[in-house]
Parts: structure tokens; C-alpha cells; sequence
């Protein structure tokens, strides 16, 4: 194709008109005004954790319209703009991106997964706007050359405590000697608290005699699970997503792998009833945020039911939890001031949340939050232990 | 256990897993060996018979036999719709703009059911007891052992339908020539769309008996496994019925035995060696022959 001069001016005339066009309504839309709060929700949408995403969206969405129904914050509503972060680290920064540029959010909540947090957070540092990842659990999320990223918060547990949990657990309460691993080799979360998990147990003198691996969306384990059979070890540590994990503990049970299984936050859905079945579950424990019998996480599961008409799994809970610290953090910091709202953030103590009290460390942007593990009886969650945090 | 014990539980694992991968390389080995497309959206297809065997189960209360066959008489027509849709039109452009039109066909069916189905994943009810047969110390099970006869039982019938009726007459010529076959009076365009629902319909089996035998089935549950159907397909020469059913076998029991005797991180890494390997030394496949391209 070939374009005369005047042809070549006119259309960079009518494009730089659309660009001017399209700053001046970025303007106009972006930031606050004086009806109304713009928060993003950057989540896996769709892609192949989009059931992680939209359940924590799900979580964070019913703490939104709790804030606005009370009257939102000052007289001003919280108004929710979605972004898709497609389940891909690289489509999480284009979702950050698209909504602290065009949409002018002040403060974002979200992704769900590990991966995707991590490549978001370096727009938010850039952009100055302050992050809450709801169930990102590894330490580097937060963390980077040991201090924290200043603008991004976590309002969960970590890695290293749950892992530690576990194999302190394994150790003591089931004198555990050797353990397997069957991790998820797709996941930063699975091999990061495989990496701790082997640490932690090993340092209380157990013995780690097998590694095996799979890939998220696998149907079928029963190979390794053959193998994993052999090692004859007295727990297997399997800290994956339910999806996987009903697949894997219901085919590790018809091969007749008699070990006790132990999992993380990621096995905490009710899904995993259903796909594993309550016989297969018996002898299984996990640890994870909350217990749903607990008196203080009542309210928000009677709210999560009203609203969705289901019972909620542990990433609605843990994205109710986001909102509930983000809307703390907005009203104590008066606004969306950035250096305001991170500084409300790191001062967070002693909120009430959806699964329990939240209180900043200030120094690692992760909160202090109690742990519990359940044991899986006949398909019904039973508390197996409650660990309070240190300090 | 000893080494010919977890051989042989290894080999039983791989055999079971084989059999889907056989089943979904059916399909994809009829379209390819008429058409010659690689159709990308087939493990799609397999995915939404999953869903309408699970909705005809679970919402319309039947039995697994008739949801077997309404899902795979649904899913069928829905294959024969694609073609009519999405790769007539495009019968006599470049090979590249079918592939990349059954990339997109495939992405469309992924997110649709993503939107109308929600990304959570679909438990099956238990609909079919499951035996374990305990023989000596291995393990087997009733559904292995139905996924297989299944398998079996189709690729028989599918043969004979293509070597022995007029329409699989038809199939074998459209197939060899379809210009030609088409001046012979044969209606080729038909000959087409009934190799796209035979093919979706098997698919949809595949997707019905893997949804029982895993008990879980989500939108983009049909990604990897038509890969490796693909792979399946490949390996045993494709455009070849009894080449796809023993690429899948011969697929899946390798995946197994590299699992459990090397690593279970060079599973996948194994099938797609596979691939490579096939490809650059005989290209054709086990069952293929030689054939010189006509110039």
C-alpha cells in the first residue's frame, strides 16, 4: 500500500486527535471524585485458574457491597473496576496496567496466584499504587533483597509458616519418619512450600526419601502415585490446588496408598469432597486460614450464602479478607493518598476480618495471622489444631 | 513391591491411560485423514460432550448409556455445525488459514463454556460402581477396564464402517482424492460433514468416560489431552484408524513407565520427544506407508 503525503498527514492528524481524545477522557475518568472510590480488581478470570480468581473476585465483591451498603466511606461509594489477568503472569501486568492508567484506580486487590502477583507488583511500585494480594502465599511476594516491596501487601498467611506447620506436625503429632513430596512443578506455591516443608521436617530428624512431580490440569497420576506406593513412607505431603488434590488422593486411595496425606490452604474447597470422595479423604490433613464451625468466621459465611447462595471456599474467604483490609486502610488514611494508604496499611491492627484478626507487620508487609489444620473425617472438616502466631 | 511388580501395576496404568488418549486420536485421525486438517478444536469437542454427558446425568437424571448417547449424538451435530461454519468456507484456501481458523474455533468453544459453564470444575456423580480387582498384588479397576473395551469396541466398528459400507467407501475416496471423487458423483461436502460428526461423537465418548472415570471435568479439561491424542495420532500414522488406537496405547505406556522408573518431571517431556522423534525419522508413522507426493 502506498500513502500520499496528504493522506499520511491527515491520518496522523486524525490519529494524534484520537490520542489527545483518549488522555483527555483517561483524565476525566481516573481518580476520585466527590461521589465515588475507585479500587481495581485484578483476577484470573479466565484462563486455568480462573476458579481461583473468580472465587477470591467473588469474596472481595461481597465486602465492596457490605462497605457500600453501610453508607461506603465518608458519604463516597467504592465503585469495583474488573481486569482480567487471563491467569498469565504477563497479562497480570497489562490488567494492572490497564487499570491504573485508564481507569484511574488509586489501589488494587488481587491476582490470586503467586506468579502473577509477582509480575503485577512491579507496575503497582512504579505507579505508586498499593496492592493487596489476597492468597499470594510465598514469601518474595512481598519481600525482595529482604525488605519489603513498598506497595504491596498481603493480607494472608505465608509459605514458611504453613510449611513449618505441616512438618512440624508430621513430626510430632503423627511421628512421622519419612515423607514423600508430590508437588505441582507448574506452581511457585507448591515448590516453594515443598522446598520448606523438606527443610523443616528434615531438620526435626525426619527423612524426605522421594520427590515427584506433575503439572496443574493433569487427570491422571496414577504412574507416579505407583512409584510414590513403593517409598511406603508414612506421610505424603502434597501441597497443591483441590483440583488436582481430589484427583490425586482419590487414585492414590484405589491404588491402595495407605500413608497419611498432607496438604495446604489449597486443598481447603468443598470440591475436593466431591471429586475425591469422603472414604478417600479419612486420614488426610491440611492446613489452612480458618475452620468453618470457628464463632468468628460465622458472619461471614452466613453473608456469602445470601449473597451467592453456596458455601464459600477458602480464596472467596481470603478475598473477603483483601476488601475488609483495603476498606480499613481507605478509611483510616481518609482517601487514596498513596503515601497516606500504605502508611494505614502497615499500621492495620487487630481487624476484624472475614477468617479471623489481621494485625501488619510493618516490616514485611505480611500479616500475623493464626493457621489451623483439619483433619478430613468421613468428609467432614474437624479442627486437629489451632496455631497462634508468634509475638 | 519389586521391580516386575511395579512393572506390570506400570503397564496396567499406562494401558488405562492409553485407551483416552487412543479414543480422543480416533477423531482426530478420521478429520485429518479426510480433510487433512489437523483440527486443534477436537479436544474442545471432547470437553463440551464431558459437559452435556454431565448435564444429561445430573440435570435430566438418566442413566450413563443414554447420556453416553445423547451426548454423542449432540456433540456430533455440534461437529458437523464447526465444519459447516467455521472450515467450509475455507475448503480451498491455504492449509495454514483451516489451522489457524481451528485454533480460534478451539479458543471459542473453551471460553464460551468458561462463560455458561463457570470456571469451577464439575464433579460426576458416582453413576458407575467402581470395582477394584485386586489380582494378586495389582490393582485394576472395573472403569479401566470399560474405557478400554470401549475403545476397542468403537475402533472395530468405526473400521468396518469405513471398509465396509458404501459411506466408508465414500470416506476412502473422498479422502484419497476429493476433486475426483466428487466427478464420480460422490457428495463430497457430505462424505465431510458426517467424518466431522462421527469423528465429535467419539470425542464426546472419550470426554463422557474420562468426566466418570476422574470425577472431575472443567472447561479447559480438553487442552492437554488433545495434544496428546495428537501426538497419539501422529506416532501411529495419521489418517490410520488402528494406527491411532495403538499410538495412544504405546503413548500412554511410556508416560507411565517414565514416571515411575525415571521421573515423573519428564513425563510430558517424553511424549513430546515422542513426537519429535516420529516426525524426523518417520514421519508417516508406525501404520503409514510411504507415499510419494504427486507432482
Amino acid at each position: 500500500m502506498k500513502f500520499g503525503k496528504k493522506s499520511l498527514k491527515l491520518m496522523s492528524a486524525v490519529v494524534g486527535a484520537l490520542m489527545v481524545g483518549g488522555l483527555l477522557a483517561g483524565c476525566g475518568a481516573g481518580g476520585d471524585n466527590d461521589k465515588e472510590i475507585k479500587v481495581g480488581a485484578n483476577f484470573e478470570l479466565t484462563g486455568n485458574q480462573a476458579n481461583y480468581g473468580t472465587a477470591a473476585r467473588d469474596g472481595l465483591k461481597l465486602a465492596i457491597k457490605e462497605c457500600n451498603d453501610a453508607g461506603g466511606i465518608d458519604g463516597k461509594k467504592i465503585t469495583l473496576v474488573e481486569a482480567d489477568s487471563k491467569s498469565e503472569p504477563s497479562e497480570a501486568v497489562n490488567a494492572a496496567t490497564k487499570l491504573i492508567s485508564d481507569d484511574g484506580v488509586k489501589v488494587m486487590v488481587g491476582p490470586a496466584v503467586t506468579a502473577n502477583v509477582m509480575a503485577e507488583s512491579q507496575v503497582a511500585t512504579d505507579n505508586k499504587v498499593p496492592i493487596i494480594a489476597p492468597c499470594a502465599t510465598s514469601p518474595d511476594v512481598t519481600v525482595e533483597n529482604g525488605k519489603a516491596k513498598p506497595f504491596v501487601f498481603r493480607s494472608c498467611f505465608i509459605d514458611p509458616q504453613q510449611g513449618e506447620v505441616m512438618a512440624q506436625f508430621a513430626s510430632k503429632e503423627l511421628k512421622a519418619k519419612t515423607a514423600v513430596l508430590y508437588l505441582d512443578s507448574s506452581s511457585d506455591y507448591s515448590k516453594s512450600l515443598g522446598k520448606v516443608f523438606k527443610e523443616k521436617f528434615e531438620a526435626a530428624g525426619g527423612k524426605v526419601v522421594m520427590e515427584e512431580a506433575f503439572l496443574a490440569k493433569d487427570q491422571d497420576f496414577k504412574a507416579a502415585l505407583t512409584k510414590i506406593k513403593t517409598a511406603n513412607a508414612d506421610v505424603v505431603f502434597i501441597p497443591a490446588y483441590y483440583e488436582e488434590v481430589g484427583k490425586i488422593v482419590k487414585q492414590a486411595r484405589e491404588l491402595g496408598i495407605q500413608s497419611k496425606l498432607l496438604g495446604t490452604d489449597g486443598w481447603d474447597d468443598p470440591k475436593v469432597v466431591d471429586i475425591a470422595g469422603a472414604d478417600a479423604l479419612n486420614n488426610t490433613f491440611f492446613s489452612t486460614h480458618y475452620f468453618e464451625k470457628d464463632e468468628e468466621v460465622q458472619g461471614f459465611i452466613k453473608a456469602y450464602k445470601e449473597e451467592y447462595g453456596k458455601d464459600p471456599n477458602v480464596f472467596a474467604a481470603l478475598g473477603y479478607d483483601a476488601g475488609k483490609m483495603m476498606i480499613d486502610a481507605i478509611k483510616r488514611a481518609g482517601g487514596t493518598d498513596p503515601e497516606k494508604l500504605v502508611k494505614a496499611l502497615e499500621e492495620t491492627k487487630d481487624l476484624q476480618v472475614g477468617t479471623g484478626k489481621i494485625t501488619m507487620d510493618a516490616a514485611t508487609h505480611n500479616p500475623i495471622k493464626s493457621a489451623v489444620i483439619l483433619e478430613m473425617q468421613n468428609g467432614v472438616k474437624a479442627l486437629k489444631a489451632k496455631i497462634q502466631p508468634e509475638g | 513391591m519389586d521391580f516386575t511388580h511395579q512393572l506390570v501395576q506400570q503397564l496396567i496404568n499406562g494401558i488405562s491411560l492409553g485407551s483416552i488418549y487412543a479414543l480422543i486420536a480416533l477423531g482426530y485421525t478420521m478429520i485429518y485423514g479426510i480433510i487433512k486438517l489437523i483440527n486443534f478444536a477436537h479436544g474442545d469437542v471432547y470437553m463440551v460432550g464431558a459437559y452435556i454427558g454431565f448435564f444429561a446425568i445430573t440435570q435430566a437424571g438418566l442413566g450413563v448409556v443414554p447420556a453416553l448417547l445423547i451426548s454423542m449424538v449432540t456433540t456430533g451435530i455440534l461437529g458437523m455445525v464447526i465444519e459447516k461454519l467455521a472450515y467450509k468456507p475455507l475448503r480451498h484456501a491455504p492449509r495454514i488459514s483451516v489451522l489457524i481458523t481451528a485454533i480460534g474455533v478451539s479458543f471459542f468453544l473453551e471460553y464460551t463454556s468458561m462463560y455458561f459453564v463457570t470456571p469451577t470444575p464439575r464433579t460426576f456423580p458416582a453413576v458407575l460402581d467402581n470395582v477394584a480387582f485386586n489380582v494378586g498384588p495389582f490393582v485394576v479397576n472395573g472403569q479401566q477396564l470399560m474405557i478400554f473395551a470401549v475403545t476397542i469396541l468403537l475402533m472395530v466398528i468405526l473400521t468396518y464402517i469405513v471398509q465396509r459400507t458404501k459411506t466408508g467407501k465414500a470416506m476412502r475416496a473422498a479422502s484419497y482424492d476429493t476433486e475426483t471423487a466428487q466427478l464420480m458423483g460422490i457428495d463430497s461436502d457430505r462424505v465431510i460433514s458426517f467424518t466431522f460428526g462421527i469423528g465429535s461423537a467419539l470425542a464426546a465418548a472419550a470426554g463422557v468416560l474420562v468426566g466418570i472415570y476422574y470425577n472431575s471435568i472443567d472447561p479447559l479439561m480438553g487442552i492437554m489431552p488433545g495434544v496428546k491424542a495428537f501426538v497419539a495420532a501422529v506416532l501411529g500414522g495419521i489418517g490410520i484408524l488402528p494406527g491411532a488406537v495403538v499410538g495412544g496405547l504405546i503413548l500412554g505406556v511410556v508416560e507411565a513407565l517414565v514416571a515411575g522408573f525415571v521421573s515423573s518431571t519428564f513425563r510430558d517431556a517424553a511424549a513430546f520427544a515422542i513426537l519429535i522423534l516420529v516426525l524426523l525419522f518417520k514421519p508417516t508413522g508406525i501404520f503409514g506407508k510411504n507415499t510419494r507426493e504427486k507432482v
